[in-house]
């Protein structure tokens, strides 16, 4: 034991919604070691100094997305940041950008599962096989083609990393995208006509501008831009090609 | 009745929140420069269709300083442009595979920048064997 125990700063932007008219900052003086994160700072926070905090948390090792948080104004898993990162300097934390807020750190998140709802996150067979058929194969480089975009965990941050999310809530917006992208462009699946219907539409993937900060902040190397990205050559493709061979899913 | 009363936070000013979004505003602002660079290229061409005299008018006033002011700094906003351009190019394309392994994004940055660099030394390289 040190005989100096180290506080920091934590500063946290309140909002319940039956007391207060909007968001407010309130700081806690809380004491830290260095193995510390943010998220147990604010577990801190909630066990001894006000209970009333609220914040979702899971797992503490950024595998189930649940932590989600604004900190210093960078969207980031607050299970795997550190508060020694930023002593002795005071930490902002908030709830996820772009999101309405439910209360304190809780974000209202019911607009992106309606959004992984409408991409038909599942397999949508190219040819039913019978049991005695035996399993779908799929050969390494078909694995490697949609491995990736499987990564994602829903942790939301690349929506708070999403300006034009923030400016229009309809966007269908990175994790959904890459997620309908992963089925795709998988070997097994026979979706892909449905799927670029959305692709295609008013809240599909043209809203994107290429800002790219959605990857950057992705805690699982998803990088849901190039899957956006990707998909505006496919719409393109999907809308011309349309002439030629008139079965496509543009409309 | 239901106490949920979800709080929306303004967007207002979002691009000066993150230096990341500043970045992004900044090469979004210097393609204001490749369009106005191509507005110049347009008139002189515009000129040397209205014949000889037009066409030396033109040629003229891009001697001035002012004109040559605006010419070095479109120069640093092109050479910014295309530096983010190439730069986010590995985000925005079908993934590359060589010899079963993907091509990792810098070296399609690099293969950017690259011909990019390429192409303006050809360029120079033509005008100046012209000009001789």
């Amino acid at each position: 034991m040190s005989e100096m125990q180290k506080t920091i700063e934590i500063e946290v932007l309140r909002y319940h919604p039956e007391k207060d008219k909007e968001p407010h900052r309130q700081v806690f003086e809380v004491p830290f070691t260095d193995d510390m994160s943010v998220l147990q700072g604010v577990q801190y926070i909630k066990d001894y100094l006000d209970g009333s905090l609220s914040f979702r948390w899971s797992c503490r090792m950024a595998i189930c997305g649940s932590c989600g948080m604004m900190i210093n104004g960078v969207p980031n898993l607050s299970c795997q940041t550190f508060l020694r990162d930023y002593y002795p300097a005071r930490v902002r934390v908030e709830a996820l950008a772009h999101f309405p807020i439910e209360r304190d750190l809780v974000i209202n998140m019911e607009g992106f599962i309606e959004k992984l709802e409408s991409i038909q996150p599942y397999i949508i067979p190219k040819e039913e096989r019978t049991l005695a058929q035996g399993e779908y194969l799929q050969t390494p480089e078909q694995l490697n083609a949609y491995e990736q975009f499987s990564s994602c965990i829903n942790c939301l941050l690349c929506y708070a990393a999403c300006p034009q999310f923030g400016l229009n809530s309809s966007f269908i917006g990175p994790a959904a995208t890459a997620l309908l992208h992963r089925y795709n462009v998988d070997s097994r699946d026979g979706g892909k006509a449905e799927r670029m219907e959305l692709i295609n539409s008013e809240e599909g993937v043209f809203n994107c501008t290429a800002v790219g900060y959605c990857s950057e902040v992705c805690p699982k190397h998803v990088d849901p831009a190039n899957a956006v990205n990707q998909n505006k050559t496919n719409s393109a493709a999907d809308y011309f090609l349309r002439f030629l061979a008139p079965k496509g899913g543009a409309k | 009745m239901s106490k949920r009363r979800p709080y929306v936070r303004s967007m207002d000013g979002w691009w000066r929140k993150n230096p990341f979004f500043v970045e992004y505003m900044i090469h979004e602002g210097t393609a204001l420069f490749v369009a106005a660079y191509a507005g110049v290229l347009l008139t002189g061409l515009y000129r040397l269709s209205q014949g000889e005299a037009a066409w030396n008018g033109w040629l003229a006033a891009l001697k001035n300083p002012w004109y040559i002011a605006f010419h070095l700094a479109a120069l640093l906003a092109l050479t910014y442009h295309t530096y983010t351009w190439f730069k986010i190019m590995p985000r925005t394309m079908p993934p590359v595979v060589v010899g079963g392994e993907r091509l990792p994004g810098w070296v399609i940055t690099a293969g950017g920048l690259a011909a990019a660099a390429a192409a303006c030394l050809g360029l120079l390289a033509l005008v100046w064997g012209m000009a001789r």
